[in-house]
């Protein structure tokens, strides 16, 4: 008999839960996860492709799923990580991360031809120049994400490291094991 | 060890080994051979650097103009000697990167002839703000190490109605015996400054504050003071880092400068004792700020003394002078050995900055292997600002660097304190320095972010319109076409029509006839 | 000249790790060779075994995270811990106490969290306790006095010492012991310390932990490590104090069942505690008022176990709770940042 009451009241118990359940997510569905929009905001936002992903917004859903790690993009560098785990609720292991020196695109007059291809690729019109004209690349524009390097027809665009000047030098990080 | 107990003023702080015997005894040099050349960088202050005046080729007088303040916080830099403007170029800054910096290079004639100078007849009856115009176009900046420029300093000091300047002669590093020795031997002029300084910011009184390890110093203060009653001298406990112009400042008053205030929030203007000396030559004898006294010291220096350097004399010229056995030099500091920078090149100018040169030896600078943190919290004790270097490292290490700030990091003053004591030889500084540069490049990446942000949404926007507005065009083009069309074939049918008229009409006239 | 930049400072003090080790060994000396005077071979026996067995344990733990061991095993820490541990120890237990004991406080206590400097307990609290749960027999052995030149000799003692056969007429009961068992039979606190003197107790002549019965000497090495700057003396003063207040407080109100102040801080290893265990860097508070409440802790906890609890001295218990409590204590009590009030709110300028 208590056997009987018990399995009665549970079942009960369970669907009315489960019943709740369904309608609260049915009923209060939120639209747009509101931690994704964050997690995009936090990207660079220059759809770069670095990471894998066709663009920002399908990393930030990569991230929030969980399908990516929050170290996915190589332009945000530590900061980005230690923000998404901030975010997210997670530890990270910041110790091993070092951020890759940032390098820009640099246009080799020799042989540029004017093709005008780089700077329609360019996320940021960091290339300026006109058609069959020298190309010249905005440093302080340019992103580093190298869309300009693939579609160059004569190799002229390279990586290179940004100048250290004396205003931006900043001390390493001490080379100690302990 | 009875810190609890301790006076609430003095917090924190080191007893560093002093090495200022070797030069404290000997009057300051002023025997030092004019330079070939002069290297005068354009940026020797915080602020915008100056810009040049003068061209290649140019003759310029002593004490002449070379680039003008650009700016308010701004300072002029003067030609140190007379002779010909050999270049302007980049060239190799004392600084740990040394980099290179917009530099001035003069080709002396030896001849050392001054430019015409404006000295008042009674520098004492000028106006405030004439005061505070003269120290500014002089060049003069704070000589501690700061390098802020004085005017703007004595400028605010006067709009903020503050009621005391503090004169800093803690001179607390180390090694360092320039500001001791110019007490020493120009305690009359430094007066004359001081009186200068309180003009210019129409304030009432001054204190000086001396280290008591410097007794002959606080003595010839004393005695050119007497006459002054509102110069207040007074010797303050010698402990490493009381130069730190805030401790300074809480020791003499008991009053701390908000964390994210000035001195002249709380009615205080601190200026070095060195500064003062240079307030008085700016104005009393019209000269800018083209000489400083620098400290040549360190174990590898045969000759170690004060020497008045020309600003611009390339480093390697002044140990020359000192008779230093280059062999022997293991590291070159700028500077004191807690807060001075090494330098990895000798050929660069002493600059306005440049409080002293040490030349050390391989065994001033050996460092013991750097063990793990055992948490002795010997650090803790020694922070003069009330830190947890410890615990600050440790996130620094781990790249936490937003725990990191929650600690406090941004109220570090790098003094080296933590450093100097920990045991375990753990470069608690260098990881400081590292986490305060770490901060500026990520703000300057968000900045940038933001910019890319905007470039990209601006582009994305253009790109919009130019889609539409083709698109709007290929519409117009089609409907174009399509109209011409549709006239065609009404023309089309029009004729038709015409045409079957007159052939009806043509039957039916045939028809008729 | 070095290319790479080299930050300031370039000037250090002398005081090294290894110097910090050396100088509480040498402060713990005094009251170790007091220890084996005491109690004989046995004590110097359990002395040498279980400091080996430490650094063989610290040199096997290097081995396995394959760094270097030398120079960890020259920075005497885990001679420091073997000494402290076997100073806790009863003196005439088993070699392999000692051995369990070290493996205890260096393995468990310190190379697991990650080495010097990474472990949340002190280890040699962290061995004592473990030890006492898992052999309250061995661990609560106690022998009468019998000092090295009238107890038994050098060959004698091995046999105490490797084989475990301890005379039962030597077997007695600490002072606190005593007092636990002598309540339990409804005796009154004049009764059971009848026989107790108040100086002996002081100089260390009396039954206890090898290193913990004199007082005397350990306070000694305690006043020359706060002379040398090693220790501060926050901790063991807030500590003894408590301890002194707290017993004097229930001692005037009921001197029959609660012990008076002196007989709670020269039992029981109170001191080595104070001085030595509270003031152990790795574990306890970074600043002066954490430090003082981590000792008000210790004290308190200390009185209330042994006055409440089920064992007679409760140090070991004591330090292990207050050290779970130190994080805590460190992230709530930090030092005033200068221009900052407590909260780190810049301060608001009152001048005129």
């Amino acid at each position: 008999m208590y056997i009987l009451s018990a399995i009665i009241i549970l079942t009960a118990l369970g669907l009315f839960l489960g019943l709740s359940l369904g309608i609260a997510a049915k009923y209060l569905k939120v639209e747009s996860d509101p931690l994704l929009e964050q997690v995009e905001a936090l990207m660079p936002g220059s759809q770069c492709g670095q990471c894998g992903f066709p663009g920002c917004r399908p990393a930030a859903e990569a991230v929030v799923s969980g399908a990516a790690p929050v170290t996915l993009c190589p332009p945000g560098g530590t900061s980005l990580i230690e923000q998404l785990a901030k975010l997210l609720g997670i530890e990270v292991d910041l110790s091993q991360t070092t951020d890759a020196d940032p390098m820009v695109a640099r246009v080799s007059e020799d042989t540029c031809t004017g093709c005008t291809r780089c700077f329609k690729v360019c996320p940021t019109d960091a290339i300026v120049g006109a058609p069959k004209q020298i190309h010249a690349v905005v440093a302080d524009a340019c992103i580093g994400c190298e869309k300009c390097i693939n579609v160059c027809p004569t190799e002229c665009l390279q990586m290179h490291p940004i100048e250290v000047t004396l205003r931006d030098w900043r001390w390493p990080k001490p080379l100690v094991s302990a | 060890m009875l810190a609890l107990f301790e006076n609430p003023r003095l917090r924190g702080g080191i007893h560093a080994e002093e090495h200022k015997n070797q030069t404290s005894g000997v009057p300051i040099a002023l025997d030092m051979p004019l330079p070939k050349k002069l290297f005068i960088p354009v940026q020797q202050h915080v602020g915008k650097p100056a810009e040049p005046l003068v061209k290649v080729g140019d003759k310029v007088l002593k004490g002449q103009l070379l680039a003008h303040s650009q700016g308010t916080i701004s300072a002029p830099v003067h030609a140190p000697s007379s002779g010909i403007i050999a270049d302007v170029v980049e060239y190799p800054a004392p600084h740990p990167s040394a980099l290179p910096i917009r530099t001035i290079i003069i080709q002396t004639d030896g001849l050392d002839q001054w430019a015409a100078v404006d000295i008042p007849t009674d520098p004492f009856q000028l106006a405030a703000t004439e005061i505070c115009a003269r120290v500014g176009a002089a060049g003069v900046v704070g000589l501690g190490g700061a390098v802020f420029p004085s005017a703007v300093k004595l400028d605010l000091g006067r709009k903020n109605k503050i009621h005391t300047l503090i004169i800093n002669a803690g001179e607390c590093e180390p090694y360092l015996t320039c500001d001791d020795r110019l007490m020493q031997e120009r305690a009359g002029e430094i007066v004359s400054g001081i009186r200068l300084m309180l003009l210019g910011m129409n304030a009432p009184e001054a204190t000086i504050g001396i280290e008591d390890n410097k007794p002959e110093a606080y003595a010839a203060m004393r005695t050119a003071c007497a006459a002054f009653a509102n110069i207040k001298v007074v010797q303050v406990p010698t402990r490493y880092p009381m130069g730190w112009d805030r401790q300074m400042l809480r020791y003499l008053t008991g009053w701390e400068i908000p964390a994210d205030g000035r001195a002249t929030d709380i009615g205080v203007v601190i200026h070095n004792v060195a500064t003062a000396h240079a307030v008085y030559r700016a104005v009393c004898l019209g000269q800018p700020l083209i000489t400083r006294v620098v400290t040549v010291s360190g174990s590898a220096v045969d000759k170690p003394q004060n020497v008045e350097v020309l600003i611009g004399t390339l480093m390697s010229e002044v140990l020359a002078h000192c008779e230093v056995k280059k062999t022997k030099v293991a590291r070159l500091i700028m500077g004191g050995p807690m807060m001075g920078d090494a330098l990895p090149i000798s050929e660069v100018p002493v600059v306005k900055a440049c409080s002293g040169i040490l030349a050390l030896s391989e065994q001033d600078i050996e460092l013991p292997e750097v063990k793990p943190c055992i948490r002795c919290s010997t650090c803790v004790t020694a922070c003069p600002v009330g830190l947890l270097p410890l615990e600050m490292a440790s996130r620094i290490r781990a790249n936490q660097l937003d725990a990191a700030v929650d600690l406090g990091l941004k109220d570090c003053i790098n003094c080296g304190s933590c450093s100097y004591v920990c045991p375990s030889s753990i470069p608690l500084v260098h990881y400081f320095k590292f986490a305060a540069g770490e901060l500026y490049k990520r703000q300057q990446m968000e900045h940038k972010a933001e910019q890319t942000k905007r470039l990209i949404d601006d582009r994305n926007q253009r790109m919009e319109i130019i889609r539409l507005e083709q698109e709007a065009e290929a519409r117009r083009v089609m409907e174009a076409r399509a109209a011409r069309a549709r006239e065609q074939e009404l023309a089309k049918q029009k004729a038709q029509q015409a045409l079957s008229d007159i052939a009806t009409k043509v039957t039916v006239e045939e028809g008729n006839s | 000249m070095s290319i790479k930049p080299v930050s300031g400072p370039h000037l250090i003090a002398v005081r090294r790790v290894d110097d910090i080790m050396r100088k509480v060994i040498i402060a713990l000396l005094p009251a170790t060779a007091w220890g084996i005077f005491l109690f004989g071979w046995p004590a110097l026996y359990l002395s040498v075994v279980t400091i080996l067995s430490a650094l063989v344990f610290e040199a096997f733990c290097l081995k396995l995270k394959g760094v270097a061991a030398t120079p960890y095993l020259y920075d005497g820490s885990a001679i420091l811990t073997g000494l402290l541990v076997v100073m806790t120890l009863p003196p005439w237990a088993p070699w392999w106490i000692g051995v369990v004991g070290s493996a205890f406080a260096i393995i468990l206590g310190k190379q697991v969290y990650g080495g010097l400097g990474q472990n949340v307990f002190n280890p040699a609290m962290l061995a004592r306790v473990a030890l006492l749960i898992s052999f309250p027999i061995e661990m609560t052995t106690w022998v009468k006095v019998k000092p090295i030149f009238v107890g038994p000799g050098i060959i004698d003692s091995l046999s105490i010492t490797f084989s475990g056969m301890v005379p039962d007429a030597v077997i007695g009961a600490t002072t606190l012991g005593a007092v636990k068992t002598g309540f339990s039979l409804h005796q009154t606190l004049p009764e059971i310390l009848h026989d107790y003197s108040p100086a002996l107790d002081f100089i260390g002549w009396g039954r206890g932990s090898m290193g913990e019965t004199s007082s005397l000497l350990i306070i000694a090495g305690g006043l020359w490590l706060l002379r040398q700057g090693v220790i501060q003396w926050y901790a063991p003063l807030s500590l003894l104090l408590t301890i002194t207040v707290l017993s004097s407080t229930f001692h005037l109100t009921d001197d029959l069942h609660y012990l008076g102040p002196w007989v709670h801080l020269n039992s029981g290893g109170v001191m080595l505690v104070a001085f030595f265990i509270a003031t152990d860097y790795v574990t306890t508070p970074n600043t002066p008022l954490g430090q003082s409440l981590f000792g008000i802790g210790c004290g308190a906890l200390i009185y209330i176990i042994r006055t409440w609890g089920g064992y007679p001295e409760g140090s070991g218990f004591a330090i292990l709770l207050m050290n779970a409590v130190t994080p805590l204590i460190d992230h709530y009590i930090r030092p005033r940042i200068y221009g900052r009030y407590r909260n780190g709110k810049p301060i608001e300028s009152n001048q005129p």
